[in-house]
């Protein structure tokens, strides 16, 4: 019984972690070509991100594009989480609840619906209009997030605050918003992964005028095969690794995954 | 009173504008899109014309629709068989080593799907593949590329979806009442018996929900079909892809996204409809 749990256990590790692993070796590769085991060592393909122009312009744009939707995403959660928690406003939640919406629809939807209506608009292929899109498309991050930050504030302390004669704008700031920041920062933290790694929505807003990494990724894809790929790959997944590993610091990982009532 | 009631409105004014102009009207835009009419000028306009729908009810779009289906549908029960044992050991891990591999997990289901479909191209080529271990047991003779094949699709899908059922089962697995567990255990059902006869039962909707989220979720692949799959392995969301972006045929493209719409919120439908009366 315990060798069947360590069969399995072993199994589901390799199954997970060897894809990651054979990039890993792959990206380390002296060579121009593909081969595994690796010939040689050499961090020429990691040095190739920041050297060639057109990778290293791809990385600012989808860091820049990651960083400003994840900014703007939290920027709008932030109100409709807190008037629904505070004021249980019926509107809030019902503006909760429609910004959690675009993320469980399949993500090709909402790309096709933010395709039409930037062309429909007449502004098609600007960049806001990816970080826009990133942002509404990803709301249920930082509204989720927040709404499970503020539910952990006990009430008994807001009113203890008021009676001691407290304004609102002070219970929010010495209160609220202490035991809330972990919480944005977690939902902050998601959004900038998840936009940081998105192909679709970001092809059909500005496919054709700006290049993020997951876009140039695919379209080399196509050309053949580049090392620099494979190097791309590990670099997401340490910056994938650090943000989370962040949260878990920072903030409560296991609450926000549910672990706990 | 008055007054800071309606600041509490004035306060969710910018939010409002965000979600009703950047998703309500795209949104909107979507359905008004699938029954516009075409134009002499090969553009089209607003109308009620449902000619896309029709073109979507030949057998060719029917049978896509129907492999989506089906394919998604593999794809969760697949997903769920492989992640419940793992998700129910890292409940029993220590704190430590869970949080690392939540960390882990949660790091590569964020992996752009973009890079999955590549690593798993890598994984299954001729040069640098998993068939040149099998040449160096001796199991074949000659090392060959796996691509592209039902199988690399599928098993690259359910890659991508592995985290994802862990983490949808995790809650309800952390959660469970271990005294349960402990009752049958003294009661000498075996731990294989405890398994199938309690834990299971107790953590079925989590289970449910669950299967119908991978689903969804892998009814919106769109790179591993088309990087590790023939044409013939392509679901909807290639397919309305295509439409959109190398086609430039909006109207049908919204059409097809709309049936893809509906055939996602209908399983949604009818399995917490099935489920909630079997509990």
């Amino acid at each position: 019984m315990r060798a069947l749990r360590s069969i399995y256990l072993a199994l589901f590790a390799l199954y997970l972690i060897g894809p990651i692993l054979v990039i890993a070796a792959v990206s380390f590769n002296a060579k121009k070509f593909l081969a595994f085991p690796p010939r040689g060592f050499s961090f020429r393909w990691y040095a190739e991100v920041f050297v060639a122009n057109d990778w290293f312009t791809a990385l600012k744009n989808s860091l820049f594009i990651a960083f400003a939707s994840a900014s703007l995403s939290v920027l709008i959660a932030m109100p409709v989480a807190y008037f629904a928690w505070r004021y249980g406003l019926r509107y809030a939640k019902a503006l909760l609840a429609l910004g959690v919406a675009p993320f469980i629809l399949p993500p090709v939807i909402m790309a096709l619906a933010f395709l039409l209506f930037f062309t429909g608009i007449g502004l098609n292929g600007l960049m806001i209009n990816v970080i826009i899109a990133h942002a509404v498309f990803l709301l249920a991050l930082p509204l989720v997030t927040i709404s499970l930050g503020l539910e952990s504030v006990d009430h008994a302390l807001i009113e203890a605050s008021q009676t001691m004669g407290a304004s609102n704008a002070v219970v929010f700031r010495t209160v609220i918003l202490p035991i809330a920041a972990p919480f944005a920062f977690a939902g902050f933290a998601f959004c900038f992964v998840l936009s940081l790694n998105e192909y679709i929505i970001a092809l059909m807003t500005v496919g054709f005028s700006v290049e993020t990494l997951p876009i140039k990724i695919f379209n080399a894809l196509r050309y053949g095969y580049t090392p620099v790929i494979a190097s791309i790959a590990v670099i997401f997944m340490v910056i994938n690794i650090v943000i989370f590993a962040l949260i878990a610091r920072f903030s409560n990982l296991a609450r926000i995954l549910g672990a706990m009532e | 009173m008055q007054k800071s009631a309606l600041s509490r409105y004035i306060g969710l004014i910018p939010s409002s504008v965000m979600i009703g102009a950047f998703f309500v009207i795209p949104f909107v835009l979507i359905l008004l899109t699938s029954v516009s009419t075409p134009t002499d000028d090969g553009g089209y306009a607003t109308g009620f014309d449902l000619q896309h729908f029709e073109r979507f009810l030949t057998w060719f779009y029917i049978e896509r629709a129907l492999f989506s289906a089906g394919l998604c549908a593999l794809i969760a029960v697949l997903s769920l068989l492989i992640a419940y044992p793992f998700t129910y050991f890292l409940t029993t891990f220590p704190p430590r080593t869970q949080t690392f591999w939540l960390i882990y997990i949660l790091a590569q289901l964020s992996l752009s799907e973009v890079l999955i479909a590549f690593s798993w191209q890598i994984l299954l080529s001729r040069t640098a593949g998993v068939a040149n271990i099998l040449v160096w047991f001796g199991v074949i003779e000659k090392s060959f590329a796996m691509t592209p094949s039902a199988g690399a699709v599928v098993a690259a899908l359910v890659y991508l979806t592995v985290p994802f059922s862990v983490l949808l089962l995790f809650p309800a697995l952390s959660r469970l009442d271990k005294s349960l567990i402990e009752a049958s255990r003294t009661l000498g059902a075996s731990p294989l018996r405890t398994f199938f006869t309690v834990i299971i039962p107790v953590t079925r909707p989590a289970i449910i929900s669950g299967g119908v989220t991978v689903f969804v979720l892998t009814l919106g692949a769109i790179i591993v079909p088309q990087v590790l799959g023939k044409p013939e392995h392509w679901t909807l969301s290639v397919l309305i892809t295509d439409q959109a972006i190398f086609n430039f045929n909006m109207p049908f493209a919204s059409a097809l996204a709309v049936v893809l719409l509906v055939l996602s919120a209908t399983v949604i439908w009818l399995v917490t409809k099935f489920s909630g009366k079997k509990a």
